[in-house]
């Protein structure tokens, strides 16, 4: 059963979208603490360029459009959860989805082409970096997909409406970690 | 099992509660009482609760039982340290990779486990909700989680005691490469297990942080504003923040640290590429907040202790509120004074000494306010209030042998001896003891019902007190002669050999030894109270604050009628009024 505490809004906002963005806040600085460790390093080592060549930029960039565009029927879904439609919701959640396994399945193929190729996570520093953050970003990915599936099952229902605003959100920020480590793992020269 | 009428029913049965879920939002308090509970059942209750208070006892008593092992751990170490390849009673011969392991594991249960789930997580869950005058906290069942995963945590470090190879020797800091090739640290199991305890740990505490912060920015009771919350509300939250700000970097560290020891890469690897001092910028960002991180609601615990038993208002509640706020964001600037012998660049040194010794301001700011607090009060030297005191006594010595490592010239010299081993006690131990001892002592009539045994409780305190300055001090003396850290046996140097150094050290331990045994003491005095102590009426401190409107203890629900607010915390020996103090919730 909710308790009384959870119907409160003595700071103005509702406490589920209040603590999606402190879980937001906590993410922020675990990729910034990786990404800013990534980047002093590799002001350190220009000769990481030569490695970061053999990154698939085409693939990366697909991965990019796939992401982002997944952004935009995750704010339809919240425009139609406002709207109390539910079913409509939960086909824009689905087909954000779709995006996020888009993306994981690019990647999977990426990867194996690189590994084949020899650039494994332990060959150098700057592939351990790529799959390191690649991956803490890609079960971020896989995270969200399976919680916006519960989410969805739920708004189908007609249940639990303003979840859908709040995945949303998450689903963005994982879109804007994309947007730093694109450039800086495979851009960056 | 999953035919159209099933699915109907459920379906129903959902809606039902659902429904009942609205009507608790929306009726009164007194209403919500009575449909809140069917009896939950033991395991509904105890194991697996979702009550907050309940929620609290768990990491409390789990925190307790960790500091048995922490206190077990620096009996085996000092033991050895005092009589070099003794048999320690109760433990055996302690081996030079069991040494490294008990230090190791000392320090890293004592913050982790004993200092992070008692003061922020237990007080935290105990009081945030009751403080703030609500029933519980926003998300309970994720509380819940929080509390299984660190339990889990707890699990998983015991059992890194116990694998092969043994627990992990490479200091409480981790720092590779120790900590990342096995081939240096020859604990391959050990030490990865203890790296993804210390990583569930922080997963626990962010879930519950999370839960802190929403549930004290949102569920605060009508009428109480930021300026009415009790300092000890405020200095969790702004602990959880600290928390939530700074470990991120050390989570991308550990993740990477695990991709070293596990997978083979090398980060911190100066071989192929990799920085090892990288790690210690990454750790000590996280590790300098932390200080703060427990330091605020030890602090916080005061404030609300002092204010009730020298029967005044808290001298400048806002300062004190600023104050906490420019130590929370100065925390972040001041990590590097842990790396001036690391390689620094000598500029950047100057930098962090400079900040360093800011940072002691606003710290002694807060002594002061207390010292101010207690000006011309009506003192009563009740047990917590002897914690109280004991707290701003001892913390005083360790932030002022602070001073003096936080300034890179003298910092050189004493850096990894026992001298700094001494000022980090001297803050660690009011923080996570005393400061624990405190809150305890005073909030136990609310906990559970029934006064502690003051007589008790005034032994074991003097008999702790008193026994750790007789650890601490001698070690001061012991680290400016030379005694280096992390030593498995003085007498293989001939200059720290010495009789009267060796003295020293069996002073210590002796006093240890004695500490140790007064917390028999407590723990008689915990079960024998909890067994047949005094009953403890509502508000028995004759405090302000909205716990103590709250039965003793309070039930699941925590307020017959949820509290409207009237004014601040700290409304104590108020002229013209009849009574000493004015609650919250009473209006004018």
């Amino acid at each position: 059963m909710r308790p009384i505490a959870n119907t409160r809004t003595a700071a103005g906002l509702p406490t589920g979208r209040l603590a999606v963005w402190w879980v937001i806040a906590s993410e922020i600085v675990i990729f910034g603490g990786l990404l800013a460790s990534y980047v002093m390093h590799r002001l350190a080592h220009a000769d990481w360029a030569t490695q970061a060549a053999n990154t698939n930029v085409v693939a990366g960039s697909f991965n990019t459009l796939v992401l982002l565009s997944s952004s935009l029927s995750a704010v339809l879904g919240h425009k139609a959860a406002e709207a109390g439609d539910g079913p409509r919701a939960a086909r824009c959640l689905w087909l954000t989805m779709l995006g996020g396994l888009t993306f994981i399945v690019v990647k999977a193929f990426e990867w194996s082409a690189e590994i084949h190729h020899g650039f494994t996570i332990t060959s150098n520093p700057f592939w351990s970096f790529y799959y390191t953050a690649a991956g803490l970003h890609a079960f971020h990915v896989i995270a969200g997909v399976v919680l916006m599936g519960f989410v969805a099952a739920d708004a189908r229902r007609g249940r639990e409406l303003h979840r859908v605003e709040l995945i949303g959100i998450y689903w963005h920020f994982v879109d804007i970690v994309w947007i730093f480590l694109f450039p800086l793992l495979y851009i960056a020269k | 099992m999953n035919h159209p009428g099933w699915r109907r029913r459920r379906a129903a049965q959902r809606e039902v509660s659902e429904d009942m879920a609205g009507n608790a939002a929306s009726a009164a308090a007194g209403a919500h009482e009575a449909h809140h509970h069917a009896e939950l059942s033991f395991w509904g209750k105890y194991i697996f609760p979702t009550d907050h208070k309940m929620i609290a006892m768990q990491y409390m008593f789990t925190g307790m039982a960790l500091a048995l092992v922490g206190g077990f751990m620096a009996y085996a170490f000092r033991m050895q340290l005092a009589f070099p390849g003794m048999e320690v009673p109760g433990y055996g011969l302690v081996s030079p990779r069991d040494y490294n392991a008990l230090i190791t594991n000392h320090g890293a249960i004592m913050i982790f486990w004993v200092a992070m789930p008692v003061l922020v997580a237990a007080f935290g869950n105990y009081l945030i909700p009751l403080m703030v005058g609500c029933d519980d906290m926003v998300f309970p069942k994720i509380n819940r989680l929080s509390y299984q995963i660190f339990f889990v945590s707890s699990i998983v470090l015991i059992i890194s005691f116990f694998v092969p190879g043994g627990g992990f020797g490479g200091a409480w800091t981790a720092y590779p490469p120790l900590s990342a090739v096995a081939k240096y640290s020859m604990t391959p199991l050990g030490s990865t297990l203890w790296l993804v305890a210390v990583a569930l740990e922080f997963v626990a505490f962010l879930l519950g942080g999370i839960n802190f912060v929403t549930t004290a920015m949102n569920s605060r009771a009508p009428g109480m504003n930021l300026y009415r919350v009790p300092i000890v509300v405020w200095f969790i939250v702004i602990a959880s923040i600290l928390f939530m700000a700074s470990v991120g970097p050390l989570i991308a560290g550990a993740i990477m640290l695990f991709m070293d020891q596990v997978v083979g890469t090398h980060f911190f690897d100066p071989a192929s590429g990799g920085d090892p001092i990288l790690w210690q910028h990454l750790f000590w960002f996280f590790g300098h907040p932390e200080v703060y991180v427990v330091l605020l609601p030890a602090i916080g615990i005061v404030a609300e202790i002092i204010t009730v038993f020298a029967r005044k208002k808290l001298f400048a509640y806002k300062i004190v509120l600023y104050t906490a706020f420019a130590t929370g964001i100065l925390s972040f600037t001041v990590w590097a004074h842990h790396q001036f012998i690391a390689g620094v660049d000598p500029r950047m040194a100057h930098i962090f000494t400079i900040t360093t010794l800011i940072i002691s301001v606003p710290i002694a700011e807060m002594l002061f306010v207390y010292i101010a607090t207690l000006y011309g009060g009506s003192i009563s030297l009740t047990t917590p209030m002897l914690w109280a005191l004991a707290f701003i006594a001892e913390f005083l010595i360790g932030g002022v042998t602070g001073i003096f490592l936080g300034a890179s010239g003298a910092d050189i010299y004493f850096h990894d001896t026992y001298f700094v081993l001494a000022h980090f006690h001297y803050t660690f131990f009011p923080i996570a003891i005393i400061g624990t001892f405190a809150g305890f002592t005073f909030w136990f009539p609310k906990m559970f019902g029934k006064h502690m045994n003051e007589t008790l409780g005034k032994i074991h305190f003097w008999g702790t007190i008193i026994p750790f300055n007789f650890i601490f001090i001698p070690l001061f003396i012991l680290g400016v002669a030379g005694d280096h850290r992390r030593i498995y046996n003085y007498m293989h140097f001939p200059e720290l050999a010495r009789p009267e150094l060796q003295n020293l050290r069996v002073l210590a331990t002796v006093a240890l030894l004695v500490m140790l045994a007064f917390q028999f003491v407590f723990f008689y005095n915990l079960i024998v109270s909890l067994w047949k102590g005094r009953q403890a009426e509502k508000n028995p401190w004759k405090a302000n604050t909205l716990e103590w409107t709250a039965p003793s203890p309070p039930p699941h629900g925590n307020f017959a009628e949820l509290p409207q607010v009237y004014r601040g915390p700290y409304e104590y020996s108020v002229p013209g009024r009849g009574e000493d103090y004015w609650p919250q919730n009473v209006p004018s």
